[in-house]
């Protein structure tokens, strides 16, 4: 209202009234009923499915750590269980991590888009932005609840996807930082939802269309998970750089999975710079012609080399949610806020 | 108290501006009239006027000085928006809760009788209801709220004439009742001559009359005469509109003195409001000089009446 320059009575629009929130709760369920009953609906689904295919699938992950640790892979019944893993379970596993790796973008398209966008199309924005309540405190109050709402339950999904897909980090030769599996557990599930949410929120407010609207969300989504992917190898966290047999463990399964190796590099035995042809001749060697009982970092040691690697441990993990988490949710804000400007100033 | 002031109000979209250069003093208690072509900015001055669209320049003020959309003028403004928007999968009782919530004052009892009057069942959904209906539900949804300022959109459109009647008859109540000063744009002038005591003609996005429809039908009159010296007669008179025919011309003048003699072989006529609107509307480049209540506009807060 910053044009308008007459005064106002004061004591009566210095203080305007609270934003109502039980009445704005009754009125975003009434409105959003769809959503805040499909939503849980759907993933309530998938939730029973993951629960029933996880339970068996770490199920048989015990039985292949018990094969490894105790007759290693000869045996007929492990070689069996470890094919039945790799063949069956493994590629289902990866089908639905792709559609979790969606499913924020979903919800938040979903729940987002059509919010402001829908009574902008339906001419409804005249009726509710003249009431007696401010209509950014309208906006603000949907935004946070529904926000709040889909947070929760997102949230809730990831924790339970992290558990679900934790058998398969081994076979898919990935870990808890890995893209696919870090972004779709912990904070940064649920922060990507809300991004995605506010992000549909504000371009439905842009274009005045749900569809459109929709659509420019997934793309944004899309460029927002590559530029997610690209900046979380350089988070500020400690690494560790070390000659440890890191890939020694992808052998055998063992939870809760390996560290994040972010380079590797060879040196001699006492730390000189090696010719990485020479280290790379080794390695093909040795990979066309693997040694039954020796690993590959015992064989490159004969030949008087050492592997290095720097990498993130995954006690790193948690840090690095909060991280991601963090300026994910610094975004949502600055896109919420995005959003009430326009409602403020683009109203009609 | 003037209900409505604007100063040099004017909304752009893009290169064209939807209203332009709009100064109007709304004194209260009246049921002012806007009319104009279509396009000619009344929808896009009573959006600004119950702070929807934000002015592109100028301000607008509302009951005395708030400016429109702030916290205290959407509490005092009821605004009842072209089509009568309602949520079409909301039941009338649920419209009903929700602008209780929406609002601080909010008539409960008053909006359940009144639909049960007009026999809008409150479980039926808003868009199962006829266009007519869904027009009174949002009249009683805006008089629920005890407004000071009811601002009504082309309420008309959608209503048979009797339902047109119904719904004159109840704004016309809460006006007595209540002290509601209204503001409502219509087609239908003839409908509009018999409840509007202010009129305001916006034509091409400027504002050309505004003034109370007392004044303006005592200060025209329409006088007819021979053509062959209506010209030279018409030059030393204020003329809205000349239609002029082979044998006989009638002027549409503009006069400070409605007891003013006329030149023999003329007759001066009263006019009604409809030919008055008619008339500016056929002349948009005609606007109606700054009336006296223009002058008094230093403190535009007091009451011009």
């Amino acid at each position: 209202m910053s044009v308008l320059a007459l005064p106002a009575q004061p004591g009566q629009d210095s203080a305007p009234p609270p934003v109502p929130w039980r009445g704005m709760a009754w009125i975003t369920w009434r409105q959003q009923r769809a959503t805040l009953i499909a939503v849980p609906a759907v993933l309530a689904a998938v939730a029973v499915f993951l629960v029933i295919f996880g339970l068996r699938a770490h199920h048989a992950y015990a039985t292949l750590e018990n094969c490894s640790l105790n007759q290693g892979h000869q045996s007929n019944a492990c070689s069996e269980a470890f094919g039945n893993f790799n063949s069956t379970d493994g590629p289902l596993a990866n089908a639905v991590s792709i559609l979790v790796g969606l499913a924020p973008v979903l919800i938040g398209a979903f729940a987002g888009a059509p919010l402001l966008a829908r009574e902008l199309e339906a001419g409804t924005y005249r009726f509710a932005w003249t009431q007696g309540t401010v209509r950014e405190r309208q906006v603000i109050a949907k935004l946070v609840l529904l926000g709040a709402a889909l947070v929760i339950a997102a949230g809730a999904f990831g924790e339970l996807f992290s558990w679900f897909f934790q058998p398969f980090l081994w076979t898919e030769q990935m870990n808890r930082l890995s893209e696919g599996v870090f972004d779709a557990s912990g904070l940064v599930f649920p922060a990507f939802t809300l991004v995605a949410f506010t992000v549909g929120a504000f371009l439905g407010m842009l274009f005045r269309r749900v569809i459109p609207a929709l659509a420019a969300t997934l793309g944004v989504y899309l460029v927002l998970r590559l530029g997610a992917w690209v900046l979380h190898g350089q988070y500020p966290v400690s690494t560790v750089t070390g000659n440890a047999d890191l890939a020694g463990s992808y052998g055998t399964p063992r939870l809760p999975g390996f560290a994040w190796i972010l380079n590797s590099w060879f040196t001699t035995l006492n730390g000189k710079a090696v010719n990485p042809a020479a280290v790379s001749r080794l390695v093909n060697q040795y990979q066309s012609n693997p040694h039954q009982n020796l690993s590959l970092t015992k064989v490159l040691a004969e030949h008087g080399y050492i592997e290095w690697s720097r990498y993130i441990p995954l006690s790193r993990y948690w840090p690095m949610q909060f991280i991601e988490a963090g300026w994910l949710l610094v975004l949502a804000v600055g896109i919420g806020a995005g959003t009430v400007w326009l409602v403020r100033h683009r109203a009609a | 108290m003037n209900v409505i002031e604007t100063c040099e109000l004017g909304k752009r979209y893009g290169k064209s501006w939807a209203l332009q250069d709009c100064t109007l003093t709304l004194p209260a208690g009246h049921l002012a009239a806007l009319v104009g072509p279509n396009g000619a900015g009344k929808s896009t001055l009573m959006n600004m006027t119950a702070g929807l669209t934000v002015p592109t320049s100028g301000t607008a003020t509302v009951l005395g000085g708030h400016p429109a959309g702030s916290p205290a003028a959407l509490n005092g403004v009821a605004f009842v928006a072209q089509d009568a928007p309602v949520y079409k999968n909301l039941s009338a009782g649920d419209m009903l809760h929700l602008t209780k919530n929406l609002n601080q004052r909010f008539d409960t009892p008053f909006a359940r009788e009144r639909l049960a009057d007009l026999g809008i069942p409150l479980n039926k959904k808003a868009g199962k209801l006829s266009g007519g209906q869904q027009s009174q539900l949002a009249l009683t949804l805006a008089l629920a709220r005890r407004p000071r300022l009811l601002i009504l959109d082309e309420p008309l459109a959608a209503l048979d004439p009797i339902a047109r009647q119904d719904f004159l008859a109840a704004v016309m109540t809460a006006m007595t009742d209540d002290g509601v000063s209204v503001l409502l744009s219509s087609h239908q002038v003839a409908e509009l001559e018999r409840v509007a005591d202010f009129l305001i003609v916006l034509s091409r996005a400027k504002l050309q009359v505004a003034g109370e429809v007392d004044d303006l039908l005592a200060g025209h009159r329409l006088l007819t005469g021979p053509t062959a010296v209506a010209d030279e007669y018409a030059g030393r008179l204020t003329v809205v509109q000349t239609r002029r025919g082979d044998a006989q011309t009638h002027l549409l003048v503009r006069t400070s003195d409605a007891a003013a003699p006329v030149p023999p072989g003329w007759e001066s006529h009263q006019v009604s409001l409809e030919e008055v609107v008619m008339a500016y509307l056929r002349s948009p480049g005609v606007s109606q000089p700054a009336p006296l209540t223009r002058v008094q506009r230093p403190q535009p807060t007091e009451a011009t009446r």
